[in-house]
This record gives structure tokens, C-alpha cells and sequence, in this order.
């Protein structure tokens, strides 16, 4: 049961601030931002995955009534405005010029007096395209004979974007030379989209007098959006507001920059109106961050009675027609080398190719902590794998190989550095809650009776997923996005009351970022949660930082936090030892609120009473300039690095290929909690994203390059009788650098829990020597898997 | 052309010029300014856009706003009363039941009318009634609680 304490002075369970709003249909989202003689957008699209755009007539749109401005990829390159950087230093089409590159690209844009008519204007459009052969499977993006998607770039003579490797190749190989047992399998993590439920939007207001751009957005990332768009359109950084509202969840879909963004922007100069945009489902699934697409191919090498001693992979990355992925510079893969997981391991080594498809680009969204979700699902599938062929129990195998809590700090064989953690505690946690021996007993007479011929009902499966995460990015000396080092603001001001107000710059999509920080500060300054506002999603009245993604809120943001709220600590030290008459050193902070000198802490001053005297006209030492405030950037030292240990139980339908999820388990550790509530409530959220991606989501293509998983009636998503009731445990480990030691929670569930479920379900189908299966894990997959003639995904085909 | 319509929304009743093919969630949120109700999907599917129609849960994206000529509305907005929470607004709030807030109010609503006719609802029934809804955040799970919550409320009153 979920118990909600009274507000405490810092850490702990409160309700949440910015629940107020919510109930009462008080949020408000960008497509509640309404202003006066605002005027709406409409994008159209290509209907083909690739084809040559011969010929575009847009005057029978442009005579339609209620249109004001029709602008297509020529009034874009008049503007040089027709493409645009991608986060990950490529181009991509504003509105498409010469070919469209995946189906649903932005071709031409509309802005009408109100949205009906804006739609119906793009009836009016008439394309003529020259339609050419796609490529749809990214493991055939490389033949020689593969149509080029991107002509338009000089020196590009195939589909080849780029080749990655991390770790030692010459010592895995050794490794695996001398290996007992070597497993392999090719895994697929196909291509999946976060769908929050609210679509992209944006609402520009350019004003000609002042020069100034007000951007309502619901952007994950204001202050890059507001970078990107003076280096795009060459507006001066100063003269750009971008002001992110309440967002209807985000998880990674709404860090990049949108063509519909920049189309919104230069119809409201076109037309001197403010113009909204607002995508549908269909534009959202068809077209944005879409996420995966790894094809992953894995071995492992271990001794006979199952010590793992070296992992290597092979990935075909599939980045669609942009190569849009928002990840640090450094590493294309993102952090995908953090793909030996949990495990101690002689050697690893990694090479990825990115390659270009015709479909919508993008790679890094949903949650995925920068292709952690791929690695950590890779590892995990591999490890009952190798549990499989050994004819060892898959806890067992993970026990023996888990790193143990006396080996952290741990230097990874791929490069990283994890801060802390133990993990056989978490996994017999795990085991304990999930009662692991009575599941396995169960099991067995199961599969007894069923051996012996009575083969009526289901059969239950147990998967155990471990993972290790890696957030919180990141020291900027490595970590950039697009030259922008991944560190982060914060301003805090108490005012003479006492009551503060906490300027960040990371924005929430529903973690609770009102709430936590200002818990956050609360427990550092004795000031209560409900005195401190915390603003956040305006440019204007922000410190610069990279925003909220990859779980780096907590870590990044949170760490800011605390180090602003320590040196106001520090200030009103100072101010307590004027009130005081008392040096500053005989001060000490009594951990509630109160500067109190030393041996007689009934004297002492409130923070409270120190802000108060801070504005007044208190003589103030030297060098004291008076006033209760603070700013300050932080770059972290290192990543944080949560883990987990879940558990799922499933029963399967042989007959229909159904899967029920009976249980699920999940015991995380993500370092000190400041709200165990919210945390919890982002574990259930993620766990729910794994059923459905391990079960139902999907976004395949046909042979021609045509979506078919374009709108919710084919994505399908995880609804409440599919998702159990969750049973969660925890552990902390706090991270020694955070200022806090707490790490950042927001995708662990997600990065863990597919494997889990999948795991599960191959276990259950053991009895027909299923080894492995890949994703989505519908009745179909699941039955033709059991006919030995398992589905490819990705390409709907058999 | 437009065609004059009268709807009760929240028990004031409200007449307006409405093309014919005017959804009644844009009219809600377009017309009347009542932009709790919100828009989500293309297909009927996702159920962030559930009012009450005449007291029963419907999908605003799927009604025409004159379909709606002459009937009564509810939305999130006439949840609460007289400067007093529903106790299902209360429950979400208890319970953690909403992050983004997206979902939500069309989930208090169908929790609302759940309660209104059954009200002491079993778990499954809880996650039966808001089948039809789709949470990203929440995993469902604190949203079944918060309605149990405003279930106990209600029930020991
Ligand atoms: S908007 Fe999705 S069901 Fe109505
Ligand atoms: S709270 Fe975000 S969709 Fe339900």
C-alpha cells in the first residue's frame, strides 16, 4: 500500500505540489496555451517510405479561404531554412526538397485560421512523386546494390553512418579462444515508440517589433531547444523564450527538435501571428523519436560449470532516413557499452554500425538511459542463454556471476566506472519476495504432468532480469550534445521572509520536480517543501542546463540543488555569526533549519531569521554583500549507477499463444530516495513500458517502407488488466559523489524489466525447447515460435 | 455553415455556433475554454478525452459536439464542488495516482461513475471500468489504489 506520511522538513513520502493543478483540470499543456489572433499549422506528409518529389502545387491550398500562409521545402531554402542540424551532427529536412527519405515526412506546411481548416488545406496539396525502391531491413541497408538513401550529402556513396567499438578486441578474443563454452545468439530489439499521450506541440509567437520568438513548446530540453534554434535560424540567443508547460509525458519523445517546431516558427514570421502546431497520433508515431531498432548479435564465453569470462557483440543500429539520435557526441552507440552488465567479466568488446533506412529517424527515446535498455536486455537474454545450454538455473548463473560489494568502485572491461552497489543483496531480495524455490516447484510438477502427456492448460514461466544502469550524464569534459556540455544550473533565492524560491534548469514530464526539489532544498536549508516554489521550463527565467532526459535530473539537476542550497547554507552562516556577534567557525549547523554556536545550541537563528537579517540593515562582515541567494553549475564527476533485480512470473497459453503476466517483482536501488513515493510510482510506469514492449508494442514496416504501427489500434499499449498489481523492494546503495547519494530512477524499470518478461516467457516454453524468442511476444510470435517458425519482427514478415 | 447548439457542461448551460463536424472535445476545449478534457489519439483508443454524458463515460473524441445538443456534460472541471474535492480527486492525490497528469482527469471521471453505481468495487472492476484508458506514467497501479482509496472514503461516510 502506497502510505503518505505528513510533509516532512526534506526527505521522505508528500504529496505532491503540483497534484493541485492536475485534479482539477488546471494543468496546462501547450495545446491549452491559446493567444489572441493565434492561427494554426498543419503538416503534410509523404505517403511513400522513398520517392522523388517532381513536382509540388499548392495553389489550390493557398486560395482556400481561411489559409494564410502555405510554406513548402522552396520557401524554406529561400530562408535556408530547408534542413537542419540533428542532435547528432547529421542534417535533416525541414520540409522536404528533392526526395522524401520515410513515410510521414514533413513535405509542406499549412497555417489556417483554425485547425479544421488547416487539415483540410492539405487535402488541397498536390504532390507528384517518382516513388523508388525503399530499404526497410537495416541488415540489408550495406548490399552494394541498396539504394542510397542520402544523396543529398557529399561523399555519401551508401547507408553507412558510422562504425563504434568500445573495449578490448584482442583480449576477448583471447578469451573466447581459450573459452570451454561459447553461446550465440542474434537478439532483436525491434523498433518502438514512447507515445507519451500527449503528441509534440509547439506554439511560436514571433514579434516583429522587438524581434523577439516566444516558443510554448513541450520540450524536454528548452535551453538546447533555445541554443539550437539561434544556431538554425540565426534568431540572436537573447531574443528567444522557450517556455516548456506542464508535458504530457515525455519519456525521451520530446528532446529533438521537430521540423513542425521550425515550420511553426517561420509561419509565425511569415504570417506576424502566433501559430500553433499540434501533431496527431499518427504524425507522432509515424515521425518522432522512435527508439531500438538494434539488431544485436551476442556471444558469450564462460567455463563449463558457468563462470562467464568475456561478452561480444555486433549491432546494425537502424537510425532511419536522419540520423537523429540525441545521445553524447562521443559516443554514437550512446551507452550501449555498458553491455556487460552486472557481471564480472575478463573481456568485452562491442562494434556497432549505424546505417540509414527509409524510416523516420531518431533512435534515442522511450526511456532507454542512451541504449542502455538494448545492452541491459542483450546481456540479460544472453545470461538464460548460456543458463539454457548449461542446463543451470538462471539465478543461480546470475549469483555466480554477479559482481560482489567488495569489488565497487568497479572499472568496467568496456570503460566505465561504477560508483557503488551490492548485488547479490538485491537478487536474494528478489528471489525471497518472489519465493523463487515454491515458483520453481510449481514449475516442475507442470512440467511433469505435461511430459507425461496431459498438456491442458498453461504453462507458467519465471524470468529474472538483473541490470546495472548508467545516468546521470554527465561530466561535460565527455559529455556534450552538440557541443553543449552536459552540466547543469541552479539559483536559489530566500526571500526576507523566509520562503525561497529554486531556479532549474531540467523539466518534468511528471516526475514531480516541484515536489523533489524543493524536498531537495528542505532538507538542506530547514526551510519547508511548501515555502519553496520551484520554477523550471522558461528560459527566461532559468539558469542554462541540458534538461531532463536519461534520468539525469536527479544526478545532474538534484546534485545542483543540494550545492545551492549548501553554499546559501554557508552565506547564512556568515549572516548568524553578525547576528550572533559569534566567529563563524563557532557556528554549526544543527541539521533542522538553525545556525546554533557551538556547546549552547539554544542559541542560534533560524534560516528563517537569518534571511530576515540578511535584507536588513545588519552590519555584515567583510566581503558579505548582503541578501540569502546562490547559483551554481554542476558537472558531475561521474555517472550514477543504479541496478535492480526483477522477477517475472508469466503463464502461457501453448494453445493460444497467450501470455499473462501473473507477477511481477522488482527490487531497484537507485541510492538515497527523496520522495519513496514518486519513486515508486516511476518504477510502476516503467515496468508497465516493459510488458509492452516485451508483449504488444511494436512499430514494423511492410516490404514497401509503410508504418504499421501508425496509430494506436496497431501500437498497441499495455492497458490495466494486462499489467499485474507490481511488488516492489528496495535497497540503497547510496552514490558516494552525489551530493545526496541518490542516483536517478526514471528508467531503471524500463532499462529492466523487458528481459525479464521475455525471459519468462521463454522459460515457459521450455518443454518445446524454446531457447530464444525475440520482441513483441504476441500470440502470434508465441505460437509460431512454439511451431519452431518464429516471426521476424521488425518486417512483419515470416 | 454552423449549426446552434445548447449543452449543459457542468450544470451551466452553455449555447454556441458549431460546425456540424466539430468534435465535442475541441468544442470543450476550443469553444468553452474547458481544457481539462484532454486529446490524445486518432482512434478512439487512448481515453484522454473522457467526459460524461448524460452521467455516463464517453470518449469526447468519438461524439460530435451536436450530438451533445440538448444533453448534459460532465468534466473534470465540475469535479470538484463548492470549493470541495471529490473524493476521487482526493484519492489521486493520496495515492500518487497521477504523474504527468495527462490520463488523469478522464480517469477520475470513469472512477467517478464506477463509484456512482458500484460502489465497492473489487480490484478487477477498478481495472475493467479504466480498461479503456491509457496511463503511460503510472503502470495503473496507484491509480487502482486511488480509486480504493476514494472507495473507503465514500463507503465509510
Ligand atoms: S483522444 Fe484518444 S480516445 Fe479520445
Ligand atoms: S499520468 Fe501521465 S499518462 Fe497517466
Amino acid at each position: 500500500m502506497t502510505t503518505v506520511d505528513k510533509p516532512s522538513m526534506g526527505f521522505g513520502r508528500m504529496h505532491r505540489k503540483e497534484d493541485a493543478r492536475f485534479i482539477r483540470g488546471r494543468g496546462t499543456y501547450v495545446d491549452d496555451v491559446r493567444l489572441p489572433g493565434m492561427l494554426h499549422g498543419a503538416v503534410l506528409r509523404s505517403p511513400f517510405a522513398h520517392a522523388r518529389i517532381v513536382s509540388i502545387d499548392t495553389r489550390a491550398a493557398e486560395a482556400h479561404p481561411k489559409v494564410k500562409a502555405v510554406i513548402t521545402g522552396k520557401t524554406l531554402e529561400g530562408l535556408k531554412l530547408a534542413w537542419m542540424p540533428t542532435l547528432s551532427y547529421d542534417t535533416q529536412a525541414v520540409l522536404a526538397t528533392d526526395k522524401v527519405r520515410f513515410q510521414g515526412q514533413e513535405v509542406a506546411f499549412v497555417v489556417a485560421e483554425d485547425k479544421y481548416s488547416a487539415r483540410d488545406a492539405l487535402e488541397l496539396i498536390d504532390v507528384e512523386y517518382e516513388p523508388l525502391p525503399a530499404v526497410v531491413d537495416a541488415r540489408r541497408a550495406l548490399d552494394p546494390d541498396a539504394p542510397v538513401i542520402r544523396d543529398d550529402k557529399e561523399n555519401q556513396n551508401g547507408n553507412h553512418i558510422f562504425d563504434w567499438t568500445a573495449g578490448d578486441k584482442a583480449a576477448t578474443d583471447a578469451a573466447f579462444a581459450r573459452a570451454e563454452v561459447v553461446v550465440k545468439q542474434d537478439v532483436l530489439y525491434p523498433r518502438v515508440h514512447p507515445a507519451p499521450l500527449e503528441t509534440c506541440g509547439a506554439l511560436a509567437d514571433f514579434d516583429k517589433v522587438t524581434g523577439k520568438l516566444t516558443m510554448w513548446c513541450n520540450t524536454q530540453a528548452p535551453h538546447a531547444h533555445r541554443t539550437v534554434y539561434a544556431l538554425v535560424a540565426g534568431l540572436p540567443e537573447h531574443k528567444i523564450r522557450v517556455i516548456s508547460p506542464d508535458i504530457g509525458g515525455g519519456f525521451g519523445n520530446k528532446v529533438p527538435i521537430y521540423p513542425g517546431y521550425v515550420c511553426a516558427i517561420v509561419g509565425s514570421i511569415v504570417t506576424g501571428k502566433p501559430v500553433k502546431w499540434m501533431e496527431d497520433r499518427s504524425e507522432n508515431l509515424m515521425s518522432t523519436g522512435f527508439a531500438r531498432d538494434y539488431h544485436m548479435s551476442g556471444e558469450v564465453a564462460a567455463t563449463r560449470d558457468g563462470k562467464i569470462t568475456a561478452v561480444r557483440v555486433k549491432v546494425i543500429a537502424d537510425h532511419g532516413a536522419f540520423n537523429g539520435t540525441a545521445q553524447p557526441t562521443k559516443y554514437p552507440a550512446g551507452f550501449f557499452h555498458v553491455f556487460t552488465g552486472s557481471y564480472d567479466l575478463e573481456a568485452a568488446h562491442c562494434e556497432v554500425t549505424g546505417v540509414y533506412t527509409n524510416k523516420a529517424p531518431g533512435g534515442v527515446a522511450y526511456a532507454c538511459s542512451f541504449r542502455i535498455t538494448e545492452a541491459a536486455y542483450l546481456i540479460e537474454r544472453l545470461v538464460d542463454v548460456l543458463a539454457f545450454d548449461l542446463g543451470m538455473d538462471p539465478a543461480q548463473l546470475r549469483m555466480k556471476n554477479l559482481l560482489r560489494a567488495e569489488q565497487f568502485p568497479y572499472s568496467s572491461p568496456t570503460g566505465w566506472e561504477y560508483d557503488s552497489g551490492d548485488y547479490p543483496r538485491a537478487l536474494q531480495l528478489a528471489l525471497d519476495m518472489v519465493g523463487y524455490d515454491e515458483i520453481r516447484r510449481e514449475q516442475a510438477a507442470v512440467r511433469e504432468r505435461w511430459a507425461a502427456g496431459d498438456r491442458s492448460g498453461t504453462l507458467p514461466g519465471v524470468g529474472i532480469s538483473f541490470f546495472t544502469e548508467a545516468v546521470g550524464a554527465g561530466p561535460r569534459k565527455h559529455m556534450d550534445i552538440l557541443g553543449l556540455g552536459m552540466a547543469d544550473g541552479a539559483e536559489l533565492r530566500v526571500h526576507p521572509t523566509g520562503k525561497a524560491v529554486l531556479r532549474i534548469s531540467v523539466q518534468s514530464q511528471g516526475q514531480g520536480h516541484e515536489t523533489t526539489y524543493a524536498q531537495i532544498v528542505a532538507h538542506e536549508l530547514g526551510i519547508p517543501p511548501d515555502d519553496i516554489e520551484v520554477v523550471h521550463g522558461d528560459t527566461d527565467q532559468t539558469p542554462f542546463g541540458l534538461g531532463t532526459y536519461g534520468s539525469r535530473s536527479t544526478p545532474v539537476s538534484g546534485a545542483a540543488t543540494a550545492v545551492v542550497a549548501r553554499k546559501v547554507r554557508e552565506r547564512a552562516r556568515l549572516v548568524a555569526s553578525a547576528m550572533l556577534e559569534v566567529s563563524a567557525d563557532d557556528l554549526e549547523w544543527d541539521g533542522a533549519g538553525r545556525w546554533v554556536v557551538r556547546g549552547s545550541t539554544e542559541q542560534g537563528r533560524t534560516i528563517q531569521e537569518i534571511a530576515l537579517a540578511a535584507h536588513s540593515s545588519l552590519e555584515l562582515p567583510d566581503g558579505v554583500e548582503g541578501h540569502l541567494d546562490a547559483t551554481t553549475v554542476y558537472n558531475p564527476p561521474n555517472l550514477t549507477f543504479p541496478f535492480g533485480a526483477y522477477v517475472c512470473v508469466v503463464d502461457v497459453d501453448p494453445g493460444t499463444g497467450q501470455v499473462k503476466v501473473r507477477r511481477f517483482v522488482a527490487v531497484d536501488d537507485c541510492g538515497v530516495r527523496i520522495n519513496p513515493t514518486i519513486v515508486e510510482g516511476q518504477v510502476h510506469g516503467g515496468l508497465a513500458d516493459g510488458i509492452g514492449m516485451a508483449l504488444m508494442q511494436l512499430i514494423a514496416f511492410d516490404e514497401d517502407g509503410n508504418c504499421l504501427g501508425a496509430s494506436f489500434m496497431d501500437y498497441l499499449l499495455p492497458t490495466s488488466v494486462e499489467c499485474p498489481s507490481w511488488e516492489l523492494g528496495e535497497t540503497v546503495t547510496p552514490s558516494p559523489h552525489h551530493p545526496i547519494g541518490a542516483k536517478g530512477v526514471g528508467e531503471s524499470a524500463t532499462v529492466g524489466s523487458p528481459a525479464a518478461v521475455v525471459n519468462a516467457v521463454v522459460d515457459a516454453l521450455k518443454p518445446y525447447g524454446v531457447r530464444h524468442a525475440d520482441m513483441p511476444l504476441t500470440p502470434a510470435q508465441v505460437w509460431r515460435v512454439i511451431q519452431g517458425s518464429p516471426l521476424r519482427t521488425d518486417l512483419a514478415i515470416t | 455553415m454552423t449549426t446552434r447548439i445548447t449543452v449543459t457542461v457542468n450544470g451551466e448551460e452553455h449555447t454556441a455556433e458549431v460546425e456540424p463536424r466539430t468534435l465535442l472535445v475541441h468544442f470543450l476545449r476550443d469553444q468553452l475554454g474547458l481544457t481539462g478534457t484532454h486529446w490524445g489519439c486518432d482512434t478512439s483508443n487512448c481515453g484522454v478525452c473522457t467526459v460524461t454524458l448524460d452521467g455516463t463515460p464517453v470518449k469526447s473524441c468519438t461524439v460530435l459536439a451536436v450530438m451533445a445538443h440538448n444533453h448534459s456534460v460532465g468534466t473534470v472541471e465540475g469535479l470538484e464542488r463548492d470549493g470541495k474535492l471529490d473524493p476521487v480527486q482526493q484519492g489521486f492525490v493520496e495515492c500518487h495516482g497521477l504523474q504527468c497528469g495527462f490520463c488523469t482527469p478522464g480517469m477520475m471521471l470513469t472512477a467517478r461513475w464506477l463509484l456512482d453505481n458500484n460502489p465497492d468495487p473489487s480490484e478487477t472492476e477498478i481495472r475493467e471500468a479504466i480498461s479503456g484508458q491509457s496511463c503511460r506514467c503510472t503502470g495503473y497501479e496507484n491509480i487502482v489504489r486511488s480509486v480504493q482509496w476514494a472507495a473507503r472514503q465514500e463507503v465509510t461516510r
